[in-house]
């Protein structure tokens, strides 16, 4: 089976700053992401869960997009532009995908 | 009823009861959850029934000058408070400029749910509100914010501004503020007629489901306090105590001349004394993410909250009874 060398961009933000994310990353042309909820964890302030959270703040979502090696650098400056300030993590790794064509 | 009638009655009802188990099972670190979807539909129901009676009671007596009053009274203090509680803080501790303004706001916004309990509580004592006090809660989430990002700019010159028209609108269509203002006017439109209809599911139900949300609540609060409490320091965790007293006083001032039921005014002191714990801090981490959610989430939701629930309760139905003409 042929496979295609592609960049995974993981970025966890708290849930408030999504929508701007999606936004940021549309504006950039990526093509496709997916968003799933982070239900908890630990940080410099101590740990969290999203248990029984009605609002946004004190939630963390994550967001997956797979992308040419060429285009990771200006997503990460629109990305990074828009996320400075908040909470969060942004990570970069190499992943396989069996349909190139898509990403 | 006398003060410590007031305050037996409410410490000993099942809400606030459940609301203590919440936060005792927290700081014991129990297993006790609730599941956050489950959590968020608790909400949605709470808005959906203190929303909908609200407007019930506008279908019967119209949109007039008392209720413009009201209106007009919350959102100045909703705007003046941050100011207050800004001086205050700057004074007092040694919060940044940034951090003071993201707690002001929280203190000038109000939290929907210490209203809501604050209905059960003006029930228990037997004394009918005005069901525009619906609108005016939501009248008075956004002067606050907007205060608070202009004592931050004021502040802070150099920092990066967020564009305020997005920012409005985000704190606009916040999804509590769309159902409780959405079902307010569906009460409206419907009356009495559109309650009949629903009834059996706003009613009865309504304290049960409350109780379980404070539950989470309860759970949620000493989960914050468990985690965040040894960030704030002892000026700070006062001020988590003192402000809702001193924004009470200012409420009961304005209770003097406006023509409010006692339980229409002990239902705006409640307001006004609330600190904000779900639709501002969402806003802040928006529009002031160098805050620190740390201070501000966990002053509001593990300090303030409590003290609203179990001690303030009672006595801003104790200061209505005499600013408001007694019950």
């Amino acid at each position: 089976m042929d496979m295609h060398s592609k960049k995974r961009i993981e970025i966890i933000v708290e849930a408030p700053a999504i929508h701007r994310l999606t936004a940021a990353l549309e504006t950039a042309g990526v093509k496709g992401y997916s968003i799933l909820p982070v239900l908890g964890g630990r940080g410099s302030t101590g740990s969290w869960t999203r248990d029984g959270l009605v609002g946004g703040a004190g939630q963390m979502v994550m967001l997956i997009c797979i992308t040419d090696a060429g285009r990771v650098e200006a997503i990460l400056a629109d990305v990074m532009r828009l996320l400075s300030r908040q909470i969060g993590i942004v990570t970069v790794g190499d992943v396989s995908v069996v349909r190139g064509e898509r990403f | 009823m006398s003060g410590i009638d007031l305050a037996v009655a409410n410490l000993t009802s099942p809400m606030v009861l459940f609301f203590v188990l919440g936060f005792a099972a927290a700081l014991a670190r129990s297993d006790l959850t609730v599941p956050e979807a489950i959590a968020k539909a608790l909400a949605l129901y709470l808005m959906l029934a203190i929303g909908f009676k609200g407007g019930v009671e506008i279908h019967k007596t119209g949109i007039d000058s008392r209720m413009l009053g009201a209106i007009g009274a919350g959102a100045l203090l909703s705007a003046a408070i941050p100011v207050i509680g800004y001086g205050l803080l700057r004074l007092t501790t040694r919060l940044s400029a940034v951090d003071a303004a993201a707690v002001a706001a929280h203190y000038g916004s109000i939290s929907i749910v210490t209203f809501v309990a604050g209905t059960e509580a003006v029930r228990l004592a037997g004394w009918p509100f005005e069901g525009y006090l619906v609108a005016v809660a939501a009248i008075m989430e956004t002067p606050a914010i907007m205060v608070a990002l202009l004592l931050a700019r004021r502040a802070a010159p150099d920092r990066r501004g967020e564009p305020v028209g997005a920012l409005l609108r985000e704190i606009g269509l916040n999804g509590s503020i769309v159902m409780l203002i959405g079902s307010f006017l569906i009460g409206a439109i419907t009356g009495p007629k559109g309650l009949a209809m629903i009834d059996p599911f706003i009613g009865a139900p309504f304290r049960g489901i409350l109780c379980l949300f404070l539950l989470d609540m309860g759970l949620v609060a000493g989960r914050g306090l468990r985690e965040g409490g040894r960030l704030l320091s002892l000026p700070v965790v006062a001020f988590g105590l003192y402000m809702p007293l001193i924004s009470a006083m200012l409420a009961a001032a304005f209770c003097l001349v406006l023509p409010l039921s006692p339980g229409g005014a002990a239902l705006l002191i409640t307001l006004t004394a609330s600190a904000s714990y779900i639709a501002v801090p969402a806003a802040m981490r928006l529009a002031l993410p160098e805050a620190r959610p740390a201070i501000y989430l966990t002053l509001s939701l593990a300090v303030t909250f409590p003290f609203n629930l179990t001690i303030g309760l009672p006595f801003y139905l104790f200061l209505a009874a005499r600013v408001a003409g007694g019950a």
